[in-house]
């Protein structure tokens, strides 16, 4: 029962009725099951599992409702979770979480409550509002997806729920959207005696407790946007935070089952009496577009959206057109990090309805710079497609005048193609190898050929030509890939194929930067397969992470920068990265385990010293590694910040002594793309905030810089 | 009561369908139990026409690929119209189960299964005709699989031939 209580929050009604019900036939019974529910509790808190510490405080404040547990005795309960708000020195994120827990039992038990104990109620709502204005909230815009306030302000979800609880008790209590079967029971259950809930003291603030995040409250629709049928519940009204919660619980419950998830959230009980549809659109983009991150993997939206359509071919469909028309309206004012996420919805959505879609309603995008959010999402949007699809369905699907947003061809651009090249210095040179590769031959061979190609930076070739030489690796490989271009997989048998030439000829940071520059200049019309050959060359070390940040932020690539497929190699690059580390800290982990248990073993059975000495040799080796590995983590963040700080301060300065505006599209996204670092990476990142305080984000800074580091730290305060 | 909070934990889409590979060298309990423990989907319903490139895009959705191998003619060396997808972590493979599978590539609905890992020659298709089996025998007309199924080709269905 206790497991339902947690797993099956929407349906909490029905099984607190039960509860009320059992205890009614039997008291001890109802005593034990609280007792149960309150050790699961404490369980909860102290492994930091707050999101379902919530659902278990809900059941036992609806527990009030069937006469199972006294009123006095849940306030007496929330008078402690809110005494956490006069605590010093805890994070915010703390007391916000006692506060949210107590305001988000009240659709369901406020009546009861203040009918029980109004003046204790009237003193903690009190209290609540009082933190709440102490609050801080420098958060919040980092957290918006978008920044006007127009038509839908994005709420801090404490602010709202206040608002919500607020308008509740000026309604007198009075809730009617939440299902009540224990009303139906009320002469059985009013004759059970209750229990008191122990006492129960909120555990103490631990160093390395993990509170939930702050968020901001999604809204894309009002009663306006529903144009007959039900009205849609004001954005204040409790209804609509309970609608909102309770879709949002059957979305957690049912994830891995799509079918199931989309017949749940369809048969939402009480659906008669709102727009359903338009919640659970809204609520399903409200998830996609959460910052930090999603709470599930992106594309369960999309495919979850798809079997809604499924099931409500009549109605869903309409909806959701609606609602990307009015995502598409919005654009200017969105986070570039949802907009992404749009883009990929989008494009994948659109690749299930053979890309069908009335391109012609949103020819505005081609009135303005193509820079400006609304051509650029659509750009981006059909580059997308084309990946999933073909570049001639792209040019079949749009009418003719978007034709200035539909991506190049994908081909391979090479330099030595034919004898108009025959001027350049490694024309020849590609024909030898070009050749020598068709015929087999060997890397001592190709090597050979290499030697002859003239080092441009030097005047004499001192040692045995081993230094940096731009020209060898770009004939090299540029040929190379030339041969290979066919597909991913000719590609990464080249790569393979003539790895330790390819290491040799990119071994300093100069000779990888400029592999980097080659993948680009032949493969600048295909930026999937830039991405990949990017991934191969980071994962079988031909290149670095940091040389890969810096030939991202590197002048060359400075026209590409607002590019969606830039700042998707960036943080699959970061991401490697991570998971490299994540690795080596789990072989190191396990490596001291094994050595702990055969020292154990060791002791009982007097073996011998050799296997440790190995072990522990083998234990130094990993610590080096982890060692290396995190320093090389946190360099990369460093570069990458180092970087966007650079970039961001050359355009201030340069606005400020041109008297112009510093709110240019290029402005605004970048500035988007590093808080974006923050919040994808946001766990790693905590490690380095002593550093990144004294070294990149101090006081000398441009505060516009400096504002975007502040909201980040104000996210765990 | 077990079992029924079994059904809250349900991952059905997860699960590993009947099909055994009857080439597969090993015994039974062998196969399962390296498909219980696969990173890697065989991808079944693909056009002929459907790149690498294409399901690379799709299947990245649920996480890092590390490689695909287009499933080929034995005879033509051509698509015709499966793959293997292998990914680095299972959990992104179980995902490309939950919410890629049943989904449409290239406008075709695609299947996703379970796949023991790609050994070489399992990239060939095991009809008599060169490519995969299910196209031997099909009755319908498929322009993006070559068609009417091989045998359908050889003695084309009884009713095209009565035309007065």
């Amino acid at each position: 029962m206790q497991k339902v209580a947690r797993l099956l929050p929407e349906k909490l009604t029905v099984y607190t009725t039960l509860v009320g019900l059992l205890n009614a036939r039997n008291y001890n019974f109802g005593g034990e099951f609280v007792e149960a529910m309150i050790r699961q509790l404490k369980e909860t808190l102290k492994n930091n599992l707050y999101n379902e510490a919530v659902y278990l405080v809900r059941f036992l404040s609806d527990l009030v409702n069937c006469h199972v547990i006294a009123a006095p005795s849940m306030v007496a309960m929330f008078e402690n979770f809110v005494s956490v708000t006069q605590e010093e020195d805890v994070p915010q994120v703390r007391s916000d979480w006692f506060v949210y827990v107590v305001l988000s039992c009240l659709p369901w038990v406020g009546k009861e409550l203040y009918e029980k104990k109004d003046v204790e109620m009237d003193r903690l709502l009190s209290q609540i509002e009082g933190y709440l204005k102490r609050r801080v909230k420098t958060h919040v815009q980092m957290l918006q997806v978008w920044t006007a306030e127009k038509p839908h302000p994005q709420e801090e979800y404490l602010d709202c729920l206040w608002a919500q609880i607020q308008k509740l008790k000026k309604d007198r209590w009075q809730e009617r959207h939440i299902l009540r079967p224990y009303i139906a029971f009320d002469s059985v259950l009013c004759e059970a005696l209750q229990h008191n809930l122990p006492p129960f003291t909120p555990p103490g603030h631990m160093p390395d407790a993990q509170y939930p995040m702050p968020r901001v409250v999604f809204r894309m629709f009002d009663y306006t946007d529903a144009p007959e049928g039900p009205v849609m519940p004001g954005s204040h009204s409790v209804e609509r935070f309970v609608i909102e919660e309770n879709l949002h619980c059957i979305i957690k419950t049912h994830w891995k089952e799509r079918k199931t998830c989309a017949a749940q959230l369809l048969s939402y009980p009480g659906k008669n009496k709102i727009p359903l549809n338009y919640h659970i659109v809204e609520v399903i983009f409200g998830e996609l577009f959460q910052l930090p991150t999603p709470p599930h993997i992106d594309v369960l939206y999309t495919t979850l959206l798809i079997e809604l359509c499924k099931l409500q071919p009549g109605s869903l469909p309409q909806v959701l057109a609606q609602a990307t028309e009015m995502l598409y309206m919005r654009l200017d004012t969105m986070n570039t990090t949802c907009i992404d996420r749009l883009i990929n919805w989008f494009s994948h959505h659109l690749s299930n309805f053979q890309f069908r879609w009335s391109w012609d309603d949103w020819a505005d995008c081609l009135t303005v710079d193509l820079e400006k959010p609304k051509p650029k999402f659509v750009k981006e949007v059909l580059e997308k497609s084309m990946r999933l699809s073909y570049h001639q369905r792209i040019v079949d699907i749009v009418p003719p005048t978007f034709s200035v947003l539909i991506p190049a061809e994908p081909i391979f651009i090479y330099k030595y193609l034919d004898e108009t090249a025959s001027t350049l210095p490694g024309y020849q040179l590609s024909i030898t190898l070009g050749n020598a590769i068709k015929n087999r031959a060997t890397n001592e061979e190709i090597l050979t050929i290499l030697k002859e190609v003239p080092n441009p930076n030097q005047e004499d070739d001192d040692d045995e030509g081993e230094s940096f030489n731009p020209l060898k690796i770009d004939v090299f490989l540029q040929t190379l890939l030339h041969l290979a271009a066919k597909s991913f997989s000719h590609s990464f048998s080249a790569l393979a194929k003539f790895h330790e030439i390819l290491k040799t000829l990119a071994d300093s940071d100069e000779g990888k930067l400029h592999t980097l520059k080659v993948i680009y200049e032949v493969w600048r019309n295909h930026p999937q397969m830039i991405a990949v050959l990017v991934d191969k060359m980071i994962r079988t070390q031909i290149v670095d992470c940091a040389a890969v940040a810096n030939w991202l932020f590197s002048q060359d690539m400075a026209h590409e920068f607002t590019r969606l497929y830039i700042w998707e190699i960036l943080h699959s690059t970061i991401r490697k990265m991570n998971k490299h580390v994540q690795k080596i800290q789990k072989e190191l982990e396990e490596a001291k385990d094994k050595l702990e248990k055969q020292q154990l073993k060791r002791d009982m059975d007097k073996n011998s010293e050799d296997e440790d000495g190995q072990l522990e040799e083998q234990i130094e080796r990993l610590q080096e590694k982890v060692e290396s590995a995190q320093s090389e983590q946190k360099n990369l963040f460093l570069v990458i910040f180092q970087r966007f700080i650079m970039l961001l301060t050359e355009h201030l300065v340069r606005c400020e002594t041109g008297s112009v505006d510093i709110s240019t599209p290029w402005y605004k996204n970048c500035v988007d793309r590093l808080q974006q670092i923050f919040l994808m990476h946001h766990v790693t990142i905590q490690q380095y905030m002593g550093t990144l305080e004294n070294l990149l984000f101090t006081a000398e800074l441009d505060h516009h810089i400096l504002a975007v580091y502040q909201q980040f730290c104000a996210l765990q305060l | 009561m077990s079992a029924k909070l079994s059904a809250l934990h349900s991952d059905s889409y997860v699960e590993v369908s009947q099909y055994r590979d009857q080439h597969f060298k090993g015994n039974r309990k062998e196969q399962e139990k390296l498909l219980n423990q696969s990173n890697t989907l065989y991808v079944g319903n693909l056009s002929f026409y459907t790149t690498e490139e294409q399901v690379h895009e799709l299947f990245s959705k649920s996480g890092d690929v590390k490689r695909i191998i287009i499933g080929l003619d034995k005879v033509k060396k051509t698509a015709c119209g499966f793959c293997f997808v292998e990914y680095y972590a299972r959990g992104d493979a179980e995902h490309a189960m939950r919410f890629i599978n049943g989904t449409r590539l290239d406008d075709r609905i695609i299947r996703t299964d379970w796949d023991a890992g790609f050994k070489e020659g399992r990239q060939y298709g095991r009809g008599k005709s060169g490519g995969q089996v299910r196209d031997e025998y099909r009755q319908d007309y498929d322009p993006a699989r070559g068609g009417y199924g091989k045998l359908a080709q050889q003695h084309p269905p009884v009713e095209s031939r009565n035309t007065y």
